[in-house]
């Protein structure tokens, strides 16, 4: 069946999806939102470890299920796997609407000036497609700022000499260092380093009509059962629904971009929530399917023009797939330093982000979000038993006496860490899957070993007992801050969209979510996925005034 | 506590509840009560009476996982895996969002038990504690006859079993484990984890 035409169909209801469908009805524009997932019901899930968008070990409570979903993840030697969205090969982030926001930590990190200028600042790097974004810091402020404001940040960069400059204050104010917090920034001061509380997207007093954060230890992978921690799901949405310009449709699975003889997006064919095959046709299409599917979406779309997938006649899209390389380091200390306030991450340090000798780049350091018992199991010095009383004793023991400081280290780009479409695995629609293949550039293994020994060299200092490091690995990046598969540049040899996020030689078809960073900054992702979307948006709206999309 | 729950239920008898729901309620709690009382003597957690069939295990299959699972989390002055139900965890789940592991674990436990006849003339459950430990760590490592295991491996399913004992034991006692929150107690934890009131619905609070 094909529905009546509207002036925008967008896929996914995630972080970008969220802020574009407010962006455009609000603007005026007739816009259909699908959306694979549904609203997540807090009922169902509450303080489960095992059903944590973090330990899934009994499924993704906010998406995608087991049952209809697969990938297949393609190992450095060859060989391949089918995985599930619970398996951490899948790569998952989230499905559901408000996508990622639901379930996240919800650290609000900007990007640093330089994140934007890695190749100018940088030089090139051996076997890398490392590369400046076709925007800078500057031009994404204002965006920052309203994502700041409209989902709502409580931060303080008082102390923070890196960060980039901005016009206004955050509109909460932060939250309190907790007890591993303090001793950590105690520790950093003394050691002349600049600590700061971690900025978030959560409210730290009554804010836009939801209340403040109550400190529930089961935060992180969880959904917020008193609506303190802002996402698109709980902010932007609601508006974009009350415009009455915005319908959502949930439980539709976008399946291919409909792209004509001439080269225009017409619109998005898609399955409803009864499986039943639908075509929503559009003046404008925007993917924002996150960097996996976004991708997964356009190879899909092969039309005449686009043999090999909408956007990708210099075959980029898919390439370039990012995410963070975790480091840090872990000791055990005498004092209880647990304390039962999550969600437990409130420090974080960024001395070591840019400006290292010799290292293209660096990463933001912060303390930890609650390890909840099942994954404390893995909190360990290397060689400690596994199992058996000595395992158990650990836990017992140091359930609440370990400090951390871990950081995600700013990837370097592998053009062959990608996602391609299985050539035979599809999903319960019939779709073909993602394949995941590659490994991280060789470079990242030097960024981590730099990072976590930084991290180290704190955590001893912080009277902590036994010190150990978490290092690097190869293993393909992805999975919850994944990025960088259809990213924006001048060139379109070298690139998927423009500046705008617009695909190259597809002028009505848009991306707005992590598929668009050049970089993946050496911080978690979210607030500049939300900049971006803002700055797509605004983008779009500008040009539907003289009606340039239709 | 009859009582109480009586005086509970007449107060709701005046809010519309019929006066035969209210004795099929009493009848209830009373015959629950007293199963309650003749089955709970020498039995220290409450609620606990005769173990429930497995879905999924035979008795020999869930004896053997029994004594791994113990293996892996035992008791010691707090309780240990069977103590938390472990296996009740493991056999819900793959009868449920883990049924892909029935094959791992039918063909694995079997596996298992060839193993430690053919190196130790005895079945697993019989050997002493510290010789028990001696068989896991040797499938754990891989060391055990090759030719013993095939899909899964000994290593995977070691690793397999041991996943599956941590979810049970630190999980939440939802799902069938970490009975009387005894991991959450012994580390130390707030449950059950209580919040607010709030209730949802279409994603908007109500
Ligand atoms: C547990 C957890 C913790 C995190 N913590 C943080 C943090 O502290 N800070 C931070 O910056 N980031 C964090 N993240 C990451 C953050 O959530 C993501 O970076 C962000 O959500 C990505 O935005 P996106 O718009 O690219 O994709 P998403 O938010 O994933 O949205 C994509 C949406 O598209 C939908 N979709 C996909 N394919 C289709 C299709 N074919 N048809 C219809 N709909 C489709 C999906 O269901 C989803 O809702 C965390 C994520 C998780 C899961």
């Amino acid at each position: 069946m094909s529905f009546p035409k509207v002036n925008a169909v967008i896929v996914g209801a995630g972080a970008g999806g969220g802020i574009v469908a407010k962006e455009l009805a609000l603007a005026g524009l007739s816009v259909v939102l699908l959306e694979r997932g549904d609203w997540a019901r807090y009922d169902e899930h509450n303080d489960d470890e095992l059903q944590s968008q973090r330990t899934p070990a009994l499924g993704n409570p906010f998406g995608p299920d087991d049952r209809r979903h697969r990938r297949v993840f393609v190992y450095p030697n060859g060989s391949t796997r089918i995985v599930l969205p619970s398996e951490g090969a899948y790569s998952n982030n989230a499905g559901c609407i408000g996508g990622g926001t639901v379930s996240y930590g919800a650290m609000a990190w900007r990007f640093m000036p330089q994140d934007f200028r890695l190749r100018s600042t940088y030089g090139e790097v051996k076997d890398s497609t490392l590369e400046d974004w076709p925007i800078s810091y500057d031009d994404l402020e204002p965006f920052y700022e309203k994502a700041e404001y409209e989902i709502g940040v409580a931060g303080d960069y008082t102390n923070n000499p890196f960060c980039g400059p901005r016009k206004k204050p955050f509109p909460m104010p932060a939250f309190p260092y907790n007890k591993e917090g303090r001793r950590i920034v105690e520790t950093a001061t003394r050691m002349g380093l600049h600590p700061f509380p971690i900025p978030m997207l959560r409210n730290s007093v009554p804010y836009n009509g939801r209340p403040a954060c109550i400190h529930m230890r089961s935060c992180v992978g969880f959904a917020c059962p008193v609506n303190a921690k802002a996402g698109t799901h709980n902010t932007v949405l609601p508006i974009a629904l009350a415009t009455g310009n915005c319908q959502l449709r949930t439980g539709c699975v976008a399946a291919e971009i409909i792209v004509d003889d001439r080269g225009h997006a017409r619109g998005v064919r898609y399955f409803d929530s009864d499986n039943r095959a639908q075509e929503q046709p559009a003046d404008l299409v925007m993917i924002s399917a996150s960097a996996t599917e976004t991708a997964r979406l356009l190879l899909n779309s092969k039309s005449k023009l686009f043999p090999n997938g909408a956007g990708n006649n210099n075959d980029w899209v898919g390439h370039n797939l990012q995410g963070h390389c975790y480091v840090g380091a872990f000791g055990l200390i005498e004092e209880e330093v647990y304390e039962e306030a999550g969600p437990g991450a409130t420090v974080g340090i960024s001395d070591f982000n840019h400006g290292n000798p010799g290292l293209v780049g660096g990463g933001m350091l912060a303390n930890e979000f609650i390890d909840l018992p099942y994954r404390f199991c893995d909190v360990r010095p290397p060689g400690e038993p596994r199992w058996g009383k000595a395992h158990k004793d650990f836990q017992r023991r140091y359930y609440k006496h370990v400090v951390r400081l871990i950081g995600p280290v700013q990837e370097i780009p592998n053009f062959s860490a990608r996602v391609s479409v299985d050539p035979a695995v599809k999903d319960a629609w019939g779709i073909p899957v993602c394949r995941l293949s590659g490994t991280r550039h060789p470079y990242d293994l030097q960024g981590g070993e730099f990072l976590s020994k930084k991290a180290e060299a704190i955590i001893k200092e912080t009277g902590a007992t036994r010190v150990w490091r978490n290092g690097p690995s190869l293993w393909l990046s992805g999975g919850q801050h994944q990025a960088g598969t259809c990213r924006m540049g001048n060139d379109p040899k070298t690139s998927v969209t423009n500046r705008f996020g617009q695909v190259h030689q597809i002028d009505n078809l848009f991306i707005a979510d992590g598929s668009l960073h050049v970089t993946n900054g050496g911080f978690n992702p979210v607030l500049t996925i939300m900049a971006l979307a803002y700055w797509v948006s605004d983008y779009i709206k500008t040009g539907w005034k003289g009606s340039k999309f239709r | 506590m009859s009582q109480d729950l009586i005086v509970g239920i007449a107060g709701a008898n005046g809010d519309g509840v019929s006066r035969r729901t209210v004795l099929k309620l009493v009848a209830v709690v009373a015959l629950g009560a007293a199963v309650g009382v003749g089955a709970s003597a020498g039995i220290t957690h409450w609620g606990r009476t005769a173990p429930p069939p497995y879905r999924f295990f035979s008795e020999a299959e869930a004896k053997l996982l029994i004594a791994i699972c113990e293996q892996i989390i035992p008791r010691d002055d707090t309780s240990g895996a069977t103590d938390a139900g472990v296996i009740y965890y493991i056999d819900r789940q793959i009868s449920g969002p883990l049924a892909r592991h029935q094959q791992s674990y039918r063909l694995g436990l079997a596996s298992f038990r060839k193993t430690c006849l053919q190196v130790y003339k005895t079945p697993f459950e019989e050997l002493a504690f510290e010789q028990q430990t001696d068989a896991l760590r040797l499938i754990e490592e891989g060391n055990a006859p090759n030719d013993l295991w095939g899909d899964p491996s000994q290593k995977a399913f070691f690793d397999l079993v041991l996943d599956h004992t941590r979810q049970g034991f630190y999980g939440s006692p939802r799902h069938g484990g970490n009975r009387d929150y005894a991991s959450y107690r012994m580390l130390g934890l707030a449950y059950p984890n209580l919040i607010g009131q709030n209730r949802y619905a279409n994603g908007r609070p109500i």
